[in-house]
């Protein structure tokens, strides 16, 4: 038996194939081969081994940046995700008018490009003619993102909040709806509370749509960079300088190809332990009940 | 003691949905609800449980009126089309949930579960989660869960229909012997005539937001009041010809003439419906009386250890049902029989005037 007649098979896996490679593994493993290398120019590198890790890891500047990315990535979570359901609990059940005029407002933060989001919070929280910013300084709290890096912390987690809350409100919204109407009558005919019915029947079945929230809103958090960008280009001082922006200093501001090689493996592979980790937790939490 | 519906009625944004319904369950009664799909079966049992109030009428409970008594305030328990069970709770704390709340003492609580989860043959999955078990398993736990409150008034709507075939056998004849042994109004509703039958007690037949007819579920099928009523209580349904009677020949469809005796023969002269079961025709010959007629097969279908024949006899469709496999090709031709004596006769308005003798062969 010839083998030929099989191998019109891979034809068809082709073109996956060549977007996957151009999207993903030639770029990855350029950064691969960055991270390995010192470059000085065209035909001219050095093969350094794992020195840029090295240097990488040891760099307390990266440190801080990540305790601030975990930080920063945890209010978020614990914001963001409560709130998220508690709204989606209040939005109106019945098809209508009401519900469809609630998804559109809920989603429009969502539909607003990531630049102008940044300048509107610019605007919104100057002291001297921002919305925001001249009422809390006219009540007599002086409140600059500029200045004070708590106030650029507030500024940058209201946005954020702002932002992206819609979206896990949007995921719970969806999960409440599919839950089948018969099961809020068997609860009211068990007689229960509606804590009871929220804890024993809404929570466990938006667990599949919750998971996924929480593993959109980390990852998105975790690689923050326009708003930031944006707002207080990682200042007052080192105040806002996440992961990713730090390195983009370094990639782009200082031009270390090979430390910003090595950062950015390093800077996904945390991504996708914590994911990981996130997912099993779930999983397991949820083994045996339907989603 | 028992349920009483006294003029319930029930409208919604000015529709109607239940008219007029007026009914008397008594405790320890398997009550069935058989209609159609939309025929108001389930608008019904929920007015029944409380958890919509009708828009005018009256339901008492046991002496008591509970016409705008909140569900939480009720003893009623309800199984559902789906299997609606506590996802994160295991089987055990399922059925025990329902006591848990009303904060009985444990070991009691304990006792009851393992005596329930025996009479649903659970014993062996009472650490397993819901998700983990069958379609049938979780609706076990979903009546066992029922079963733990001793309430007055136990609900269950179309409880099988997600089942397949087997398993609705096996669980239907598992639930009459439990509802046997309840001394709460039992009320079940099915679309489908053999559920009925089999549950046996009392039938309500309900047609468009109507009860038809009411009475004990034997008694009814062989007495159904109406052409409606006939058709809803039998699957598949029983078959319809118009008829001519002149001087003691009853003209069935287009030109067949059937001398007929007592008590048909005394009626006066004059247009009738005459239905006819389809396990009431036969491809051979059972009795001397019998009427022969000539047919021409549609389609032959074999439903396990039974046949089908459907056929056209003067432009009616008609089954017939034989016990047995003798399948018969399409376009064959075949002779059937039939006896005058199993006739139903309903009058032109469609109210029946004669059914088949119960001494006759019931099934």
């Amino acid at each position: 038996m010839k083998k030929w007649q099989d191998n019109k098979g891979w034809l068809f896996i082709l073109p996956v194939f060549i977007i996957v490679a151009f999207s993903a593994i030639i770029p990855l493993m350029t950064v691969v081969n960055y991270s390995i290398q010192d470059i000085f120019g065209p035909g001219q590198r050095i093969f350094v081994g794992t020195e840029w890790y090295k240097e990488v890891l040891t760099d307390q500047r990266l440190h801080d940046a990540l305790w601030r990315q975990l930080l920063f990535s945890g209010l978020v979570l614990l914001i963001e995700m409560p709130l998220g359901i508690a709204i989606a609990l209040t939005m109106p059940t019945k098809k209508g008018l009401g519900s469809s005029v609630c998804l559109v407002l809920i989603a429009l933060p969502l539909l607003i490009p990531w630049n102008v989001i940044g300048t509107i919070w610019i605007i919104f929280t100057r002291p001297d003619i921002g919305l925001m910013g001249a009422l809390i300084n006219d009540m007599g709290w002086s409140f600059d993102h500029t200045a004070s890096g708590l106030h650029a912390w507030i500024t940058l987690m209201l946005m954020e909040v702002w932002h992206w809350t819609p979206l896990v409100i949007l995921l719970a919204y969806a999960g409440l709806r599919s839950i089948p109407e018969a099961y809020y009558q068997a609860a009211r005919i068990d007689g229960a509370s509606a804590w009871a019915i929220f804890r024993y029947i809404q929570l466990p079945k938006m667990r599949g749509v919750l998971t996924i929230a929480l593993l959109l809103r980390f990852m998105d958090s975790f690689l923050i960079y326009a708003e930031p960008f944006v707002l207080t280009g990682g200042g007052p001082g080192n105040a806002t300088t996440f992961l990713s922006i730090y390195l983009v200093k370094i990639a782009v501001g200082q031009f270390d190809l090979g430390p910003a090689g090595a950062f950015s493996l390093i800077y996904f592979l945390i991504v996708l332990l914590f994911c990981y980790l996130f997912y099993q937790v779930l999983l397991n939490v949820g083994k045996g009940e339907s989603s | 003691m028992g349920l009483i519906l006294d003029q319930v009625n029930k409208y919604v944004e000015g529709e109607m949905h239940l008219a007029d319904i007026s009914l008397n369950l008594a405790s320890g009664s398997r009550n069935v609800i058989l209609g159609r799909t939309l025929a108001g079966k389930t608008s019904l049992l929920r007015i029944m449980a409380g958890l919509d109030r009708p828009t005018f009428g009256k339901i008492v409970m046991d002496g008591e009126d509970v016409t705008g008594i909140s569900v939480r305030k009720r003893q009623v328990a309800m199984v559902y089309q789906q299997f609606i069970n506590y996802p994160s709770f295991t089987v055990f704390q399922n059925i025990a949930s329902p006591l848990q709340i009303s904060g009985k003492p444990k070991a009691r609580i304990k006792e009851k579960v393992m005596e329930t989860a025996r009479l649903l043959h659970l014993e062996e999955m009472l650490d397993r989660m819901p998700a983990e078990l069958s379609g049938g398993q979780q609706q076990r736990v979903a009546i066992a869960r029922a079963l733990m409150k001793d309430s007055q008034l136990l609900l269950l709507d179309e409880p099988l229909v997600n089942l397949d075939y087997k398993l609705r056998e096996e669980l239907l004849e598992e639930l009459t012997a439990i509802f046997k042994k309840r001394d709460c109004v039992v009320v079940y509703t099915t679309t489908e005539p053999s559920e009925a039958l089999k549950l046996g007690g009392n039938i309500v037949v309900m047609d468009q937001g109507r009860v038809r007819q009411t009475g004990p579920t034997a008694q009814v099928y062989r007495n159904p009041a109406t052409v409606n009523t006939a058709q809803l209580l039998s699957d598949p349904p029983i078959n319809l010809f118009e008829a001519k009677l002149k001087d003691g020949h009853l003209t069935l469809g287009d030109d067949l003439a059937i001398a007929v005796t007592d008590p048909i023969a005394s009626l006066s002269s004059g247009r009738y419906h005459i239905g006819i079961r389809p396990n009431h025709l036969y491809l051979h010959q059972q009795n001397p009386g019998d009427v022969k007629i000539h047919a021409t097969v549609e389609i032959s279908e074999i439903n396990g250890s039974e046949t089908f024949i459907h056929f056209q006899y003067s432009g009616y469709k008609t089954v017939l049902h034989e016990v047995g496999i003798d399948a018969r090709k399409i376009g064959s031709d075949i002779a059937v029989h039939m006896n005058p004596a199993n006739f139903f006769v309903f009058s032109e308005k469609g109210d029946l005037l004669i059914s088949p003798g119960t001494a006759n062969t019931f099934s």
